[in-house]
């Protein structure tokens, strides 16, 4: 062998040494006795959130021999976090995902498919709350997830504010919460606290308001309709909450950080709408009597076509990789998460509901606040579209309302035009 | 083995017999190609692979569907060049406008700082009581971690509960409204900041560097000529820190238009239009919007761009070194 072809094959045994290190990691994240979990961060803190976690993973390690590694994952990461394992065959083993999302990680072929065998194996299809498993998946096909806690959107409002002002009952529609929130304005409060710099919290809200002014973000072929008359009107009535009614603070044109829910808390904003917001007002030190928990409203007067729909079906949804290295261990562990006594326990602690049938009448989900939950859920919530490009709405529309909010923030008009303008550059931005 | 006989160093090899000086050959002419392997690896394994494998991902259709099987997306050709250089469809119109965004950002950023790091390090060039401490403050946020250090300044930068607002309207009362800075017209000046904040000591300890390697002669000669501060700066100091400020003036223009770090902490993944810098703007389209192959077709443009600039800079300064 020639001095130069050693050469060459020192190089190329490095090249392939350090190419070969960096695709011989452990690929599956689990072997038989160990499972690598990504939770969704549910509570005051991811810290808090292990906490909680810790205790029922030690018994699925008793019952099953299957040590879990638990890492709860910011919402901030988590999309990307997602996207990166489902690229990479790299990851963990099960995950959590915002329900919404659904459909698009479905879209990516990387999650286990739960068709009815998938299903009868954590204890099958009738366990679980139907308008749940509708969202954990495209309508054609079999759910990419399962739904583990389930949320909804309600009013939550300051009891002792309301008093002051001598306001009897909570709002039941946009006009009366208009009509209260300018009664609650001033010295230093205001009326109402949204998260106007939080894409995805906005497409939340464009959604509820869109159904209800008679819009729809995805047409019946799932083509992108954002600049319809009726979603510009839905998205104005939301931003026009602080850029007409002046109820909300301009601040809240720069909140990501769920700084909201301590405005609410410390009393700096007198209502609020929010997922299961219990718990974190408990950790801002607000005692559960000091506020009252009401549906979302609705408009007066529907225009036509508007649905009576006050919140998506918000969640929380269990999903397995394909990748894993422990199909049957990932799914025991996804059919202990969502047993009863799980189920119980975690939804308790979060606040949320649970999303299987057979726990719903435990005395853990009696208090009003779930009681309206659990009733908005059963009666008045919808799913976000669930088609692959929902993610995208999310950031796009989200974002455009963000911009809006600036607009309203720093004094700019906020009108039908401007209001269009920016949805129609959202949709011109789906693929 | 051959090591052994091999002579001491520093050992003429001219005076070794013939055989012994056949059998150093080899050794010392594979020395260089192992000593540069790792490089070379790392140079294809870092940049030059995955630059190749985002040009191809630039010509596909490359979305959710295809993204965990990447290499069996449709092929589209340059259909992703035409949507993010069509300036007439939403896409190309946001490009251009986070591109232009990002130039001004760029000139301003790297401009000011350079400014500010040649005047203090002139300013600290002779020995006075405190300078070493003067130094060693100036380069502190070179040295703090980036996320540490900007997300301080989105606190300081909030409109309601920020000291910068706090200063402004309550102490100095300059305005009566407390100003928005992380949304709006005003989102630019609070990221220019911030970016000159980070950048600008780098540029002084470059310069810092620089100026050790002036002569002290040449400061005699001049003041012996009779030029004053102002003549022995720009006779002396700046001519001589010619070589220094090429690189640094290159470097600085590479990192701060390729800045992700400051926009991404301190606006969160979704900047204000009037900060939306370049790199983020490429991030939203891939990560956020899930549209890689336009993202990887904005990214190769923006390659493209920054080699153009890189080599007419190089090109134009080469020129002059040679005239003068």
């Amino acid at each position: 062998m020639s001095r130069r072809h050693l050469a060459i094959l020192t190089a190329t045994v490095l090249a392939a040494a350090s190419l070969t290190a960096c695709g011989s990691g452990d690929s599956s994240g689990g072997s038989g006795k160990t499972l690598t979990y990504w939770a969704s961060n549910q509570g005051a803190s991811l810290e808090a959130d292990k906490a909680i976690l810790q205790p029922e993973l030690d018994r699925f390690t008793q019952q099953t021999g299957i040590t879990v590694n638990v890492e709860v994952v910011p919402w901030s990461d988590l999309l990307n976090r997602l996207l990166a394992a489902a690229t990479t065959g790299q990851g963990p083993d099960v995950v959590n995902i915002g329900n919404t999302w659904s459909a698009s990680l479905q879209a990516t072929g990387a999650l286990v498919e739960f068709d009815d065998a998938t299903l009868d194996k954590i204890g099958g299809k009738d366990r679980f709350v139907p308008a749940a498993l509708a969202a954990a998946g495209a309508a054609d096909k079999p759910p990419a997830a399962v739904p583990l806690y389930s949320l909804a959107y309600a009013l939550y409002y300051n009891k002792k504010a309301f008093a002051d002002a001598g306001v009897t009952a909570p709002p039941t529609t946009w006009e009366e919460l208009t009509e209260v929130g300018k009664k609650l304005t001033g010295d230093g409060r205001w009326g109402l606290a949204v998260e106007g710099a939080n894409p995805s919290e906005n497409a939340h809200h464009a959604f509820t308001f869109g159904q209800q002014y008679g819009g729809d973000w995805f047409d019946a072929a799932g083509k992108p309709s954002f600049d319809t008359p009726q979603n510009v009107a839905a998205v104005k009535r939301y931003v026009d909450l602080m850029a007409a009614d002046k109820i909300v603070n301009p601040s809240n044109a720069e909140y990501a950080q769920n700084q909201s829910v301590s405005d609410f808390a410390n009393g700096k904003a007198a209502m609020l709408l929010w997922q299961a917001a219990g718990a974190n007002l408990r950790s801002q030190n607000m005692a559960p009597d000091a506020y009252g928990v009401a549906p979302v409203p609705f408009p007066a007067t529907p225009p036509a076509g508007g649905k009576q729909v006050n919140s998506m079906v918000a969640g929380i949804n269990i999903a397995v990789f394909k990748h894993t290295g422990n199909l049957d261990g990932a799914l025991d562990f996804v059919k202990f998460m969502t047993s009863d006594t799980a189920q119980v326990t975690l939804n308790k602690t979060y606040g949320s509901l649970p999303a299987v049938n057979t726990v719903a009448a435990d005395p853990a989900f009696a208090a009003d606040e779930q009681k309206v939950l659990a009733q908005t859920l059963a009666t008045s919530a919808a799913p976000l579209p669930q088609v692959p490009e929902e993610s995208t709405f999310e950031t796009l529309v989200g974002t455009a309302i963000k911009e809006l909010f600036a607009d309203a923030a720093s004094g700019r008009p906020v009108t039908e035009d401007s209001v269009r303008e920016k949805l129609t550059r959202a949709q011109q931005q789906m693929r | 083995m051959a090591v052994t006989t091999s002579p001491p160093v520093g050992t003429p090899t001219e005076t070794g017999p013939p055989a012994r000086r056949r059998s150093r050959r080899p050794r010392r002419s594979l020395l260089p190609y192992l000593l540069l392997a790792p490089a070379i690896v790392l140079e294809l394994a870092i940049h030059v692979v995955p630059m190749l494998v985002g040009t191809w991902m630039s010509l596909l259709e490359l979305t959710q569907f295809h993204i965990r099987d990447w290499s069996g997306a449709p092929f589209v050709g340059l259909d992703n060049y035409r949507v993010v250089l069509d300036v007439d469809s939403a896409a190309g119109a946001e490009l251009l406008r986070s591109f232009r965004v990002t130039v001004v950002y760029t000139v301003l950023s790297v401009g000011l700082s350079w400014v500010l790091g040649t005047t203090a390090a002139v300013l600290l060039q002779r020995p006075f009581r405190g300078r070493a401490v003067l130094r060693a403050l100036f380069l502190t946020p070179y040295a703090l971690p980036v996320y540490t250090a900007v997300i301080t300044w989105t606190f300081l930068f909030q409109r309601d509960t920020g000291l910068v607002n706090h200063v402004l309207v309550d102490q100095l009362g300059l305005v009566d409204e407390p100003p928005f800075w992380l949304i709006g017209d005003n989102s630019f000046v609070a990221l220019l900041i911030v970016s000159i904040w980070r950048t600008w000591p780098f540029a002084f300890l470059c310069i810092m560097a620089g100026l050790q390697n002036i002569p002290d002669e040449l400061y005699e000669a001049a003041a012996m000529d009779g030029a004053g501060f102002w003549r022995r700066l720009r006779s002396v100091t700046l001519p001589m820190l010619r070589p220094v400020n090429l690189v640094l003036l290159l470097v600085l223009f590479l990192w701060t238009f390729n800045d992700f770090n400051t926009p991404y902490v301190l606006f969160g993944g979704s900047a204000p239009a009037e900060a939306d810098l370049i790199s983020l703007h490429i991030y939203r389209s891939s990560f956020q919007t899930w549209d890689f192959g336009t993202g990887s077709a904005m990214s190769v443009v923006l390659l493209l761009f920054l080699l153009l600039v890189t080599a007419g800079y190089l090109l134009l300064t080469n020129r002059r070194r040679n005239d003068a």
